[in-house]
């Protein structure tokens, strides 16, 4: 599983981090940090979640 | 009933009127003709105040789309935009704006929202929250939670963040109230938002020349550096003022007559001492309640196809996020409370770039008040029946007035 952040798009709800701590940060200003690209399998549900209540759609999931 | 035909209510000869109201006797079930609206179709057209004719977007997926759509504009100047009173003024808070300039006002208030920022201030909200219940189990056995507790807590939260010395609370919880209530005449709210810029404008003045370490310091320093004016740090001073109080107390006070009215939920609540299943019970009364009503507003840009509807440009959009929040596409049962389920997807703070901004410190100030207020008082409970206490149908944020409980 491949996970691309867009930190343009980032409106720092920390929605992501919530969902999967391991995979995602936050900088000092809230924008979000990718920790892992390549989170392992067992985080698909948790990594899926993230995508799903980023209100700014700045998630996507490749395979 | 409306009087809408299958080819959609694009057409209709006699939108509904919107806001419609709540069911009498029904606290918490958004009103029944959104309802009927939803089960015709996703897009819907309804008559506003002003004789204007929006869409009203009913579903839960069409409702994220155009909230994250950027062919949406939520500029309130823009011609078309649907305004729920006359618009006055010149200035507004960034949450009436669009990128880019939404972005980089927002962006300068963001700090304290992390994650990490708001659990460190964990600890002091439960001893605020510790602090008032002792209070009331020193006193009578009973009392309006509204004012003994549900109110008091996110404004000592939020004064404590933003630097706002608590002491004012009477002035400023007045004066918002004023602010968001429907039925203030115009003039009423004019004054009461004159009064609160007044306030924070002075504020201002105090932090520039003697900065904190608080929320308003760092604007200050922003007017300082020529990033903001004066008047548009006091412009987002009092929108994170009135954000951070009114809706998380009306949260509070909701919430627990929601529980109480659910004893089922409120056991399985009460019970637990696991922290997921408290976060859990946050975001499903987050979605059950949905204490903002009166939708979401946007403009349209340019032409959207959405739903089997063509929204052209100029048209306005509402999107009540409580009847998205009862989509039975996406919560199944969806009048039903029940905190074990997954409510995470709710739309409760909306969408897209405007999500709220102050949503993680809500969360936490009502994991801790939940997890903590029911077990210290197990006895807690409506001290008057439900069709005595009166509901805020009037403003933009709905709740309770007074709740009288004891215990
Ligand atoms: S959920 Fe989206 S908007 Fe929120 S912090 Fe993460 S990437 Fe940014």
């Amino acid at each position: 599983m491949k996970v691309i952040l867009d930190q343009d798009k980032c409106v720092a709800s920390g929605q992501c981090v919530v969902a999967a701590d391991d995979v995602f940060d936050q900088d000092d200003d809230g924008i979000a940090v990718l920790l892992d690209p390549n989170p392992s399998s067992d985080r698909a549900d948790d990594v899926e979640q993230a995508a799903a209540v980023c209100p700014a759609l700045a998630i996507r999931i490749l395979g | 009933m409306t009087s809408t035909v299958s080819t959609g209510g694009a057409h209709a000869p006699s939108a509904p009127e919107f806001p419609m109201p709540r069911a009498a006797g029904c606290p918490f079930d958004p009103p029944p003709a959104l309802k009927e609206e939803q089960e015709q179709g996703s897009l819907r057209k309804v008559r506003l105040w002003d004789g204007t004719t929006p869409w009203l977007v009913t579903r839960y997926t069409e409702q994220r789309a155009l909230l994250s759509d950027p062919r949406t504009s939520a500029d309130i100047t823009r011609p078309g935009y649907p305004s729920s009173a006359p618009v006055r003024g010149s200035s507004f808070s960034f949450i009436l704006m669009d990128d880019p300039e939404h972005a980089r006002q927002r962006r300068m208030v963001t700090a304290p929202f992390t994650i990490k920022r708001v659990e460190a201030m964990r600890p002091a909200v439960q001893k605020i929250v510790d602090g008032l219940i002792d209070d009331m189990l020193a006193g009578p056995p009973q009392a309006d939670l509204v004012q003994a507790f549900a109110l008091p807590v996110p404004s000592l939260v939020i004064c404590e963040l933003l630097g706002v010395p608590y002491a004012d609370h009477d002035f400023f919880q007045e004066n918002s109230k004023t602010l968001i209530s429907r039925s203030a005449a115009p003039e009423e709210r004019g004054a009461a938002h004159a009064n609160l810029i007044g306030y924070l404008d002075e504020l201002m003045g105090d932090k520039i020349a003697r900065p904190a370490d608080d929320l308003l310091s760092g604007l200050g320093a922003r007017v300082g550096a020529g990033e903001l004016s004066r008047r548009q740090a006091a412009e987002m001073g009092v929108l994170l003022l009135l954000a951070g109080h009114e809706t998380t107390a009306n949260m509070i006070a909701l919430g627990t007559l929601a529980l109480l009215e659910h004893p089922d939920q409120l056991t399985l609540l009460r019970d637990s001492d696991d922290p997921k299943t408290v976060a859990g019970a946050v975001e499903e009364l987050l979605r059950y309640l949905n204490i903002t009503h009166g939708g979401r507003r946007r403009v349209a840009v340019e032409d959207i196809e959405i739903g089997g509807e063509v929204i052209r440009a100029g048209e306005g959009i509402i999107v009540p996020n409580d009847i998205g929040n009862r989509d039975p596409d996406v919560f199944a049962d969806p009048d039903r409370l029940d905190i074990g389920r997954d409510a995470r997807r709710h739309v409760a703070f909306g969408f897209g770039v405007h999500q709220c901004l102050g949503q993680p410190l809500a969360r936490m100030e009502l994991q801790v008040v939940y997890s903590t207020l029911y077990r210290r008082i197990p006895t807690l409970r409506l001290d008057a029946g439900l069709e005595d206490l009166s509901f805020k149908h009037d403003g933009s944020v709905y709740g309770v007035y007074e709740l009288p409980v004891a215990w």
